[in-house]
């Protein structure tokens, strides 16, 4: 019905190799991106831009990361939140030392300190994997959270050890500080967004993303066929560490404003980010983004529910979120290892038989 | 006919919200789940009920009654966050973080809105000066004052002369906990004592390291800036080390009945400061349980009530209370918006009849607010843990704070805030 094939022929490999190869999908991307583009910037308000559109924006990117680096090239790492507070205090010290300069320049260049770090973190992947390189992932995030609070250059030497965002501005429209729209907010999350879903979508279908999935299926047999494991490894730690600290700098210049590195950056974003890639789906720039509106939402809708439709006391509420989100990873685990992207591919496969499945 | 019914209770809806808009709107950021439940939901409870009683025997203030519209933070920024956009488009007159992280989220945020927030004894310490933070007020006190009286107290405990004495601070790893250590440094360096620094990191259960060290190390005396669980670990691991008691003081958010009860006997003797004098038997507290708790309406189980926490967040409540009672007699009417609520409380004057009146004498000192100064009279006592009567018992009356001290790191802090953010000082 919807994906009609009939007629929708490929006459070159362009055509045949594309990231939609089905018609509607393919319109339906458009529309998306340009009800987003389009649509979204004159109804944002400042609930719907700071509780939820923003959020899922900025974890949607540090999900694409870890996805490359775990869902793609299969290197379990458990420090996210360290990788994203490197994004967000890099961020912090260029805004601070070099006022003049576009905030865009300083999260992408935020974006390539992180990548360096986490090239430099992501060295003992070379000898270890599995359960033994999360453990030493976890030790990068203790480690970085512990370094910015102690060496108080990071913040400026600031009494309290927070770093606050300054005022900046793109095209005069400030972005950053309290006098910033909610569209602004949204709209400089949404640029940065997509332009890393592209780009992360097409490092993952050319030589690139194949050379890391194949150390993820199996490294001996990769190493044969002539893939450079340390190339490859450290490669996927870099980009993926790009995008996660994009994600920090964003989390911190344009979210929130004032961040707290053991709050705001703890193990539980780390934890919380590799949540949204497995119910979202490991090897999928799709599920990346289903997994963060899903854990960003449902406890908003959770809580809307709870307490302001049910009237139940609030802490009671709060106990019952973490009791759902928890069923519902063990839930998504057991029914679907593969997460929403693959259910997403199932009703797909689905609705492009139907109405004559065999 | 379904439609026309669904129309009619969206019309009755819209209503209800128009005339629920005439009601004055006190969020209240609360956190009962999480590692800092235990200082939250007694505040928590105290700040609800004392506007609740209000509601039943006032009928509200000057007249309008009291919403109170509760949100769960858990101490994390960016639920507080959240819950700050989804209750300040409501009307919200007054905001009250209970958690220095939140309020560094909303300072800039409420004072781009116009929203007044009242971090009593905790924040940001150089918001005390209100020509760089019109929006932001923490009277009655804040953290410089309460290092300085702990120190003073100490002075005045060994004759006047700390020289050659060791002081340790043990403190949440965390922008509150930071926030004292600028002041104890100044006063190490001008009283010539020895100061020493130990950071417990969020949540604060694992602190066995420190503790060995003050083992090793032997300080005279052992300050600590916690909050939450981090306090009854500390207070337990004080008592395995031996470290006597009487040398061990909390700041006020160290300093409640549920920081000290687990560790039993062990606890005796254990000092804290106070912003707010503590008597289960105030006369607001029998007007509390009659009128609320009576009535079905306590926020909590009711358990709380005159407990350290309770009673500061039934004072809290209070002084915002009287704010919007200043607001409308300066405005003459009696629905104020935030903006009134702000000039009412950069009006505010607390006596000692007033609080009397309210059935809560000597509840916290005396002061007025003015435009420079947002921070009161900087004011705390000293009280020690009685552990087989278990109740506080002040030591102290009221005890100064060296503001020769603190008055030039505040202007400091509070010029280089007003540098980074564009900020003009000045008056409203």
């Amino acid at each position: 019905m919807l994906y009609r094939e009939a007629g929708d022929f490929k006459t070159s490999y362009e055509d045949d190799s594309q990231t939609f190869p089905i018609a509607f999908d393919r319109y339906r991307y458009w529309v998306v991106l340009a009800f987003a583009f389009l649509v979204v910037p004159f109804i944002i308000n400042d609930y719907w831009a700071n509780a939820i559109v923003v959020p899922f924006l900025i974890y949607a990117i540090a999900a694409i990361g870890l996805n490359i680096l775990t869902g793609y090239c299969g290197q379990v790492s458990l420090g996210t939140g360290g990788f994203m507070a490197v994004g967000a205090y890099a961020c912090y010290k260029l805004m601070t030392s070099f006022p003049d300069v576009s905030i865009v320049v300083h999260i992408i260049l935020a974006g390539g300190i992180t990548a360096a770090v986490g090239a430099a973190f992501g060295l003992p992947s070379l000898r270890i994997k599995g359960f033994y390189l999360a453990v030493a992932t976890l030790a990068a995030q203790f480690f970085l959270v512990w370094l910015f609070n102690k060496v108080s250059w990071f913040y400026n030497y600031s009494a309290s050890g927070q770093i606050n965002a300054p005022e900046r501005t793109v095209f005069g429209v400030p972005v950053t500080g309290p006098n910033t729209e909610a569209w602004a907010q949204y709209l400089i999350c949404l640029v940065f967004v997509t332009a890393c879903a592209i780009v992360a979508r097409n490092l993952t279908r050319g030589s690139l993303g194949r050379t890391w999935m194949s150390i993820r299926d199996m490294d001996i047999a990769a190493e044969i066929i002539g893939v450079n494991p340390l190339k490859a490894k450290l490669t996927a730690f870099a980009v993926s560490s790009f995008f996660i600290g994009i994600a920090g700098a964003l989390f911190f210049a344009v979210y929130l404003g004032a961040v707290e590195v053991g709050e705001a950056f703890g193990i539980q974003k780390s934890f919380l980010v590799l949540f949204m890639i497995i119910i979202g789906g490991l090897g999928s720039i799709f599920g990346s983004f289903a997994g963060a509106a899903f854990l960003v939402v449902l406890p908003v809708v959770l809580k809307v529910i709870g307490v302001d439709l049910l009237g139940w006391p609030t802490d009671l509420v709060a106990h019952f979120q973490l009791v759902i989100v928890g069923a519902l990873i063990m839930f998504f685990l057991i029914k679907e290892p593969h997460g929403l992207a693959q259910l997403w591919r199932l009703a797909k496969e689905k609705l492009r038989l139907w109405p004559f499945p065999y | 006919m379904k439609m026309k019914q669904l129309a009619a209770m969206a019309l009755t809806a819209t209503l209800a919200a128009g005339v629920a808009s005439a009601e004055l709107v006190i969020p209240d950021l609360s956190y009962r789940t999480g590692p800092y439940a235990a200082g939250g939901t007694p505040f928590s409870d105290g700040y609800q009920d004392y506007f609740n009683m209000l509601n039943a025997r006032d009928g509200g203030i000057g007249g309008e009654s009291v919403r109170i519209l509760e949100c769960e933070t858990g101490y994390n920024t960016e639920k507080g966050v959240e819950c700050y956009e989804a209750t300040k488009g409501e009307g919200a007159l007054i905001y009250q973080p209970l958690s220095t992280g939140i309020t560094y989220q909303l300072i800039p945020k409420a004072t781009a809105d116009g929203i007044p927030l009242h971090t009593m004894g905790y924040g940001r310490t150089s918001a005390a000066n209100g020509e760089v933070f019109n929006w932001v007020f923490n009277y009655p006190a804040n953290y410089w004052n309460a290092a300085s009286v702990m120190v003073n107290y100490l002075l005045e405990e060994n004759g006047g002369d700390l020289s050659g004495k060791k002081i340790a601070l043990i403190y949440h790893n965390s922008a509150y906990g930071k926030e004292p250590i600028r002041t104890l440094e100044e006063l190490s360096a001008m009283h010539g004592f020895e100061f020493t620094q130990l950071a417990v990191d969020h949540p604060g259960q694992e602190q066995k390291s420190q503790w060995l060290q003050i083992r090793r190390e032997r300080p005279d005396y052992v300050l600590m800036w916690g909050w939450g669980v981090m306090n009854q670990v500390a207070v337990q691991e004080a008592a395995n080390i031996g470290f006597p008691m009487e040398n061990f003081i909390g700041n006020w958010w160290a300093g409640a009945e549920h920081d000290v009860t687990p560790a039993g006997d062990a606890a005796n003797g254990y000092k804290s400061l106070n912003m707010n004098r503590i008597d289960a038997s105030l006369p607001v507290f029998d007007d509390i349980r009659t009128l609320v708790h009576e009535a079905g309406n306590a926020a909590g189980d009711g358990s709380n009530v005159g407990s350290v926490l309770y009673t500061r967040g039934m004072y809290a409540a209070m002084l915002a209370a009287e704010a919007i009672a200043k607001a409308q007699e300066i405005h003459g009417v009696s629905n104020v918006t935030a903006a009134m609520v702000r000039d009412g409380m950069e009006a505010l004057e607390i006596t000692d009849a007033r609080m009397e009146e309210l059935g809560m004498p000597q509840v916290g000192p005396a002061f007025s607010v003015t435009c420079q100064n947002h921070g009161g009279s900087g004011l705390g006592i000293v009280q020690q843990w009685d552990a087989s009567a278990g109740t506080w018992v002040a030591l102290t009356d009221y005890i100064e704070s060296d503001m020769s001290v603190i008055q030039p790191l505040i202007e400091e802090d509070s010029a280089a805030f007003a540098a980074e953010a564009g900020i003009e000082p000045g008056c409203m």
